[in-house]
C-alpha cells in the first residue's frame, strides 16, 4: 500500500517522535516539531502516536492513494479536499484507490501533518524514521516519490477540538544553568518584551525579533560549548534570541538564557513569521504540574474524538457518495 | 534546585525541564574530561531507572531522566551519593577504548591554513607537521554535527584563537585546529578553525552497521602522508575508514 506524491511543498518529511540516544555522538532528537499532532492524529484513526506522518511546513501537495486508505489531518490548518470537495481539519477520513488528497497553504500555524492509518512505513534509522536534514538523515518528499503505508483498519470519519497553538502567545520558560550568566537588569527586559517571529526559521531553530536592545550575557564570547537541549532560548553573537527546535545542534558556545517547557514546544515551533511570542517564567515545580497536566491530556485525547458530523451542504454529490466505509452512516 | 554559579566543582546544575549537568571545571583540561568521561561512564553502569540519556561534553556529564517516573529530588540525590564516592578527577578513562591513525595530507591545496596556523604557533611548516603528526589526541567529546569529535589537547603552542572570517566551506574530513584542539569535520562545514590537514576518515557511515566510528575517550593520530597516498587511499574508501588502523588500548 502506499501514497503517490504528484505535487508538493519546499519542506515536508516524514516524522515520527524522534531518535533518542544518539545525543553521545552528536546527533539530535529531531521528530515532528509538533508533538502533540502526532498524538492527535493517533486518536483520529485510533492508532499509535509512535507511527510516522508526513510533516508540511507552510505548504501540503497532491497525493494519491493506491489502495482504500485511512488518512488524518493535523496541525497547522490547511485547505485540504478529496476529489475536490473540501474536507475538514483536524479529523479522519477515508480516501479510495485513485482519487487525489490535495493538501494547500497553512491559513495558521506552520506545520500541518498528513497521518494514514497504519502509519508511513519508510525505512527506520536507528530507531526512527524521523528525517534530520541537517545530519543528511533522510530528505524533503519529492514529486514522484512514493511513501509506503503499512497496513492498518484505522477507523475514519472522526474529528478533535483542539486548543489554538497556531499564532503564538505566552510561552511557559523555566531557568537552566545558563540563566544566571544574565543579569536581572537583561532577565527583566527579557519578560516584558514582545517578541516577533521573524523570518529565519526552520527545524533547527526560528529567530526572534524585537524593538529596543539585545539579550546579551557576561563574558558571552568566552563560554565553554555546553549541552543543548530542544526549546533552549539561545543568545546568538548579536544578542537575539533563538528557539531551537528538533533539529538543533547537540552543543554550542552561544549561552541559553532559559528553555521553553515541552508541553508548549508545538505553540512555539507553529507561530507563524511575524507571530507574537512573550515569555513567562515558572519555577521548576509549576513545571512539573503543567507537564503533568499536558501528559493526562495526551492520554485523554482518544476520549475526545467524536464523530464527524457532516452538513450535507459540504458534501457535493451526495447521492453518488460512498456511505458504507469506515465509521460513516446513513444519519450522520 | 535552582542553578547556581559558585565556582565550586564538581557543579550539579539543572537543564531545561529534564536534565542535570555536573560540570567539573569552567574551562577544558584534560583532568576535567576525564572526569567527565568518567562519570558519564559510571552513571550509564548504574542504569538508573528513569534516565533517557546520557552524554559528556569537554568539562562535564550530561543527564536526561523522565521526571514523571524518577522525581527530580531522586536523581539529585542519587548523582550527589555518586559524585562523592571518588575523586572524579583521577578516574581512569573508560574501557573499551581505542587507538585510530589515520593518514593525513597536511598543506598544501588540500589544507591550505596549515602555513597560518604554523606562523600562529611560532613554528615553521615542516616542524608544525611533525608535532601534529606525532601527538596522540582524545576524543574529548563528539559534537555539533552527527560522529564528529572534538580533540586534544595539543601542546600549548598550539593555544591559537579561531579566525575572526568564516571559512566559507572546508570538505568532509578536514581536519582543523584552534585552542589546542582538532576537529575532524563529518561533513562540509562553513569554519572559524584553520584548516592544516585532509583525510579520507568518514566519522558518520548512515550506511554501516556501525553508524558512528569514533567514542568519547577514543585516541586518534593523524600521520602525515603524501598527496598521492591519500589519493589512492581515496580511490579505495567505500567503508570510509580512510586508511585508518584501529588497536585496542590495553588497560
Amino acid at each position: 500500500m502506499s501514497l503517490i506524491v504528484h505535487r508538493i511543498g519546499p519542506a515536508c518529511t516524514i516524522q515520527d517522535k524522534g531518535r533518542v540516544g544518539y545525543l553521545d555522538q552528536g546527533l539530535s532528537r529531531s521528530g515532528a516539531a509538533d508533538q502533540l499532532a502526532l498524538h492527535e492524529g493517533a486518536a483520529l484513526l485510533r492508532q499509535s502516536p509512535e507511527l510516522a506522518a508526513l510533516e508540511m511546513a507552510g505548504m501540503g501537495g497532491e497525493f494519491e492513494a493506491t489502495q482504500s486508505l485511512g488518512i488524518a489531518l493535523t496541525g497547522a490548518p490547511m485547505q485540504a479536499s478529496i476529489d475536490g470537495a473540501p474536507v475538514v481539519w483536524n479529523a479522519s477520513h477515508q480516501i479510495e484507490a485513485g482519487q487525489r488528497l490535495v493538501i494547500g497553504a497553512a491559513t495558521r500555524g506552520t506545520y500541518g501533518y498528513l497521518h494514514v492509518s497504519g502509519g508511513i512505513a519508510s525505512e527506520a534509522f536507528l530507531g526512527s524514521r524521523s528525517a534530520h536534514l541537517t545530519a543528511k538523515i533522510g530528505s524533503t518528499i519529492q514529486t514522484g516519490d512514493t511513501l509506503p503505508v503499512a497496513d492498518g483498519s484505522g477507523v475514519t470519519g472522526m474529528k478533535l477540538n483542539p486548543d489554538d497553538r497556531f499564532s503564538g502567545g505566552v510561552l511557559r520558560v523555566i531557568a537552566s544553568f545558563q540563566t544566571p550568566l544574565f543579569d536581572q537588569e537583561t532577565l527583566d527586559r527579557f519578560v516584558q518584551t514582545e517578541f516577533r517571529r521573524g523570518s529565519r526559521a526552520n527545524r533547527m531553530g526560528m529567530q526572534l525579533d524585537s524593538e529596543g536592545e539585545s539579550f546579551a550575557a557576561q563574558g558571552q564570547l568566552n563560554i565553554l560549548s555546553e549541552v543543548i537541549t530542544p526549546g533552549d532560548i539561545q543568545m546568538t553573537g548579536t544578542g537575539s534570541p533563538f528557539i531551537l527546535l528538533p533539529e538543533c545542534q547537540t552543543t554550542g558556545g552561544y549561552p541559553r538564557i532559559a528553555t521553553v517547557l515541552p508541553c508548549d514546544l508545538p505553540r512555539a515551533a507553529q507561530t507563524p513569521a511575524g507571530g507574537q511570542i512573550r515569555f513567562e517564567f515558572v519555577s521548576l515545580d509549576t513545571a512539573t504540574a503543567l507537564q503533568t497536566a499536558h501528559n493526562a491530556e495526551l492520554a485523554r485525547l482518544p476520549m475526545r474524538v467524536e464523530p464527524l458530523v457532516r452538513d450535507p451542504h459540504d458534501i457535493p454529490d451526495l447521492l453518488s457518495y460512498q456511505l458504507i466505509g469506515g465509521m460513516i452512516s446513513a444519519t450522520d | 534546585m535552582t542553578t547556581n554559579t559558585a565556582d565550586i566543582f564538581p557543579r550539579i546544575s539543572t537543564v531545561g525541564y529534564d536534565g542535570l549537568l555536573v560540570s567539573f571545571a569552567d574551562a577544558m583540561a584534560e583532568p576535567s574530561n576525564r572526569a567527565a568521561l568518567a562519570f558519564r561512564g559510571a552513571i550509564d553502569a548504574a542504569s538508573w531507572n528513569g534516565v533517557v540519556e546520557t552524554s559528556a561534553s569537554l568539562a562535564s556529564t550530561y543527564l536526561r531522566f523522565d521526571p514523571n517516573n524518577l522525581p527530580r529530588t531522586e536523581i539529585q540525590d542519587k548523582v550527589r551519593h555518586l559524585l562523592a564516592q571518588q575523586n572524579w578527577f583521577e578516574a581512569p578513562l573508560p574501557a573499551g577504548r581505542r587507538l585510530w591513525r589515520v593518514p593525513t595530507v597536511y598543506g598544501g591545496e588540500l589544507a591550505p591554513q596549515l602555513d597560518e596556523a604554523a606562523a600562529a604557533a611560532g613554528l615553521d611548516s615542516m616542524e608544525a607537521v611533525r608535532r601534529l603528526s606525532d601527538t596522540k589526541v582524545r576524543v574529548l567529546t563528539i559534537g555539533f554535527a552527527p560522529g564528529q569529535p572534538y580533540l586534544g589537547p595539543l601542546g600549548p603552542e598550539f593555544n591559537i584563537p579561531r579566525l575572526k572570517e568564516l571559512t566559507p566551506m572546508v570538505p568532509e574530513g578536514a581536519l582543523v585546529l584552534a585552542i589546542s584542539q582538532f576537529v575532524l569535520f563529518s561533513g562540509p562545514t562553513p569554519t572559524g578553525w584553520r584548516h592544516v590537514g585532509q583525510t579520507a576518515f568518514r566519522c558518520f557511515r548512515p550506511n554501516a552497521p556501525q553508524s558512528f566510528a569514533l567514542k568519547p575517550g577514543d585516541e586518534m593520530q593523524f600521520l602525515s602522508v603524501s598527496r598521492d597516498e591519500l589519493e589512492s587511499i581515496r580511490a579505495n574508501n567505500s567503508d570510509g575508514a580512510g586508511g585508518a588502523t584501529c588497536e585496542e588500548i590495553a588497560g
